[in-house]
């Protein structure tokens, strides 16, 4: 290779800029890169001139917001990385938004940070956003925190206000177990203490926040610890078979035997196979590998290559902390794979234990964890799993739930083995490796559930069941679960009291929500007269589930009465007839809503096919129509 | 691990999560500095082979020299290259300032080729560093129907968790150079000795600094005409990179919509 190698540099020390909307994030970036003289050219009246636009002076925000929303809104959508050097050190800021929607921008910016401004306006204190923002500091494992008291020129620089609100900060942080590095009292806006020390502030004899960020300590290595090397992949490249991973800590060297996964074979590492290298015999934490093995046994993705004296903890049930991501809240029985590392296990929420309250950061016990909570859970495994506990500073233990669409819905650091309990909670459901994407692709289109509501006679079943053949035709797997055919087997048990009713529409429900997973589209054709029935099916069924109003004027549907219901109630031979002496609720929003009395029935049939194949998307399933 | 064995460790992993995830998948190659760095990864993370196809969207107005590149490095490190064209710039968006919408008709020759090859990952080159817009991306960035880019609506991405696609008709934009920074780059073809086109060296006081179509791009005063010396230049410089891209500096919002439509 050539003589001319550049020097090697360390790696950029990712810094994470944190706290309530509105307390001075922004600025106190674009002051940071303004006063350290690393904005590159043209950048400054580029801000000038967007600020002026807006009938403003100079907004520092401008800077990071470098998308027209956020200039407009004066909110930061999107997290955003800024490359930033002091001295010989470079660092990455990243700006996280304060705006509460928006944690999961907050968290995809600050996961990997070495180190954390907390912004707090000195005259506002810690605010929900500061709360919720230092609590995910915690369960992400960052240890190195500033805290910057901003806008201190509104407390006119006073040591003894600013002290004042510093410690109760400072109380607030120490229920989370977060100890501070330091408390820069600054103002962003005026540059106190930022780059440069304040001349208001003598009695402050703490570093600036430049001085502080100088401070922070480079990522210990990982390299001493015991080996942990997740399969990433496994190729067979000229009749080789190469197992690759990225070594998450630990070191390997050719020779060294390793345990492979739950089932625990033990391995030689044969090779370490590279290209355009020189030779390698030995890798550390960091590097991403390719070894092959002797014996070669077949590892899958998701194992973990490890020491024999040096084994992960192994279990079933696991207790975690979580911090939701979705803006539903989420209950016990609900059911996601865990992803840790490149390891993917199918998980149901067995409980939660408990549910920190934002107000004053206790913890609770709980029946559901709130949007967008923080919780400590149990999760059941469908089979034994591998895994170290959440270790700060280390990738061990970072779990991740993902829904049934592969989406990530929350974060879980891994606390440790949870107790076996008896009872509802020895529940093991076990959930499906196929998800609702590979379903979708095979058949052409997505699962759904259409729950047809509406007044005895208005023809909701004659619909479902136009609809159904309509759908067929054009290639969708699809089926309908109606009042009478459910009351005639899985139902027959039942009556029609209120309590009955109820458990009627939960069967239904839950059927047609196993249907709906399995991929097929589901039309349920049930009375359902109440809202609440409505809302327990769909909280039952969850994700695409429609509500569709049969609109139809009970006059008629007493005058079509083609089971001679009507008739049997008017005469008193029914009690509780809906519509005659039991009330119906019609819905206040429903997805759609189909009069049956303007439109020929074709035409209505037509209308419901077509709204059932824009939501499950049957575009996209191509040749597959049935003649 | 020096800084640019990180990035290359990180990069190596993140193909392989796509090539694991996402099928079919292909490779983005502009022919650029940066989509030749790319390939280079891919061929360290599968020993010296680059297991997908590699797409060239042509606009036609590419420089004779990298026509030439193409056909040289497509044989040499031995591709299955995939060609597309874009259309007239007539049938793109008339509201869009006039080199926008010259680089647009690249979107939608992208487009055209993500459906064609029905493809579940495309593997891009872009860096945070070249474009505040970008800054905002994710490394597996997932695009609804018709390509859109939902920057108000993106996935959570942490601890090396990436989303992938859920619904039919997606596809996710795999980003693994996201954290290099233009003088990473070069340090890093410094480092590997990785070929480029000669564009981007000095040749009478001027080199191009980022590689456009030709009429769209221009060169900046430079003399540097090695690898070497191009870094050097870089640790004194404070312009942009992307400073002789016009489509960039038309209006305040023009890459921001392009990007949004499914530009890179």
């Amino acid at each position: 290779m050539s003589t001319s190698i550049p020097a090697p540099q360390e790696a950029a020390t990712p810094i994470v800029i944190v706290g309530h909307v509105d307390h001075g994030k922004s600025t106190l970036i674009g002051r940071l890169l303004y006063d350290t003289d690393s904005l590159p050219e043209g950048r400054v009246a580029q801000i000038i001139e967007s600020s002026k636009k807006r009938g403003l002076t100079i907004e520092w925000s401008f800077l990071l917001d470098s998308l027209q929303i956020e200039r407009d809104q004066g909110v930061t959508v999107d997290s955003t990385r800024i490359p930033f050097r002091l001295g010989e050190r470079q660092f990455v800021i990243v700006d996280a938004p304060g705006h509460r929607q928006f944690l999961r921008n907050m968290i995809t910016g600050a996961a990997d940070a070495e180190a954390a401004v907390l912004v707090i306006d000195a005259n506002e204190g810690a605010q929900e956003q500061t709360r919720r923002h230092a609590m995910l500091l915690r369960l992400i494992g960052i240890r190195h925190v500033i805290v910057l008291m901003n806008k201190v020129d509104i407390l006119d620089y006073d040591q003894h206000k600013i002290e004042k609100a510093e410690r109760e900060v400072t109380e607030l942080l120490r229920q989370l177990e977060i100890e501070p590095t330091v408390f820069v009292p600054a103002s962003a806006r005026e540059g106190d203490n930022i780059a440069s020390r304040s001349d208001r502030m003598a009695w402050y004899k703490g570093p600036t926040l430049t001085e502080a960020l100088a401070q922070v300590p480079a990522p210990s290595s990982r390299a001493d610890l015991p080996l942990r090397l997740p399969v990433q992949d496994v190729y067979r490249f000229d009749s080789k078979r190469v197992v690759v991973g990225r070594i998450e800590r630990g070191r390997i060297r050719v020779g060294d035997e390793v345990v492979v996964g739950t089932h625990g074979a033990r391995a030689r590492i044969a090779t370490i196979e590279s290209w355009h290298t020189a030779p390698q015999v030995a890798a550390v934490a960091g590097q991403s590998v390719a070894v092959t093995l002797e014996p070669d046994v077949i590892p899958d993705r998701g194992d973990f290559l490890f020491p024999a004296s040096d084994a992960p903890l192994r279990a079933a049930r696991i207790r975690t902390r979580l911090f939701w991501l979705r803006q539903e809240p989420l209950r016990v029985g609900e059911s996601f794979k865990l992803r840790l590392a490149t390891a993917e296990h199918q998980v149901t929420v067995a409980a939660i234990d408990s549910v920190v309250r934002l107000e004053d950061l206790t913890e609770h016990p709980a029946e559901e964890v709130p949007p967008e909570g923080f919780a400590e859970i149990t999760l059941a495994v469908s089979e034994t799993m591998l895994f170290d506990p959440f270790l700060p500073g280390t990738a061990d233990g970072r779990g991740v739930l993902v829904d049934r669409n592969q989406q990530i819905v929350g974060g879980a650091p891994l606390v440790g083995v949870a107790e076996s309990v008896a009872g509802r909670n020895a529940i093991h459901p076990t959930g499906s490796g196929v998800s609702l994407w590979d379903r979708a692709q095979a058949k052409g289109h997505r699962g759904g559930v259409f729950w047809m509501t509406g007044l005895p006679g208005a023809g909701k079943s004659t619909l479902a069941r136009a609809a159904e053949n309509r759908l067929f035709a054009r290639g969708v797997d699809v089926s309908v679960l109606d009042g009478d055919t459910l009351r005639a087997g899985l139902c027959s048990d039942l009556g029609f009291s209120e309590a009955d009713r109820r458990e009627n529409v939960r069967r239904a429900a839950a059927v047609a929500r196993i249907l709906a997973e399995s991929g097929q589209v589901v039309i349920v054709a049930l009375i359902s007269p109440t809202i609440a029935d409505r809302e327990l099916a769909r909280q039952i069924v969850g994700e695409g589930f429609h509500e569709i109003f049969i609109d139809t004027p009970q006059a008629t549907c007493e005058q079509r009465d083609p089971k001679g219901l009507y008739a049997a109630a008017r005469a008193g031979k029914i009690a509780g007839f809906t519509g005659i002496d039991a009330p119906y609720e019609a819905p206040v929003d429903p997805a759609l809503r189909l009069e049956t009395t303007q439109q020929g029935s074709d035409e209505t049939a037509a209308r419901l096919a077509s709204f059932i194949g824009d939501a499950i998307r049957i575009d996209n399933a191509a040749g597959r129509q049935r003649s | 691990m020096d800084d640019l064995d990180q990035l290359e460790a990180q990069s190596i992993f993140i193909l392989r999560e796509a090539y694991r995830k996402l099928k079919p998948l292909a490779m983005l190659w502009s022919l650029g500095k940066d989509s030749n760095v790319m390939i280079w990864l891919a061929r360290k993370a599968f020993l010296g082979r680059v297991p997908f196809p590699v797409m060239h969207v042509d606009t036609g107005k590419k420089f004779p020299e990298m026509y030439k590149f193409r056909d040289e490095y497509t044989k040499k490190w031995d591709l299955e290259l995939l060609l597309g064209d874009c259309p007239p710039v007539e049938d793109i968006d008339p509201t869009l300032p006039p080199a926008a919408r010259s680089a647009a008709r690249k979107t939608a020759g992208l487009a055209a080729m993500i459906d064609k090859y029905k493809l579940a990952g495309v593997i891009a080159g872009i860096r945070r560093d070249e474009q505040a817009t970008r800054a905002k991306e994710r490394v597996f960035s997932p695009r609804g129907s018709g390509h859109k880019w939902d920057v108000r609506n993106q996935p959570p991405e942490f601890w090396d968790q990436y989303a992938t696609p859920h619904e039919p008709g997606m596809h996710v934009r795999v980003h693994p150079l996201l954290s290099w920074r233009e003088i990473d780059i070069w340090r890093y073809i410094e480092r590997e000795n990785i070929p480029l086109v000669d564009l981007y060296f000095a040749k009478d006081g001027k080199r191009y600094r980022s590689l456009g179509d030709q009429d769209i791009t221009s060169p900046v005063e430079s003399n540097a005409v090695t690898v070497a010396e191009v870094i050097a230049e870089l640790e004194t410089s404070r312009t942009s990179e992307r400073a002789g891209r016009a489509m960039d500096h038309e209006s305040e919002d023009a890459f921001e919509r392009l990007r949004v439509a499914g530009y890179l």
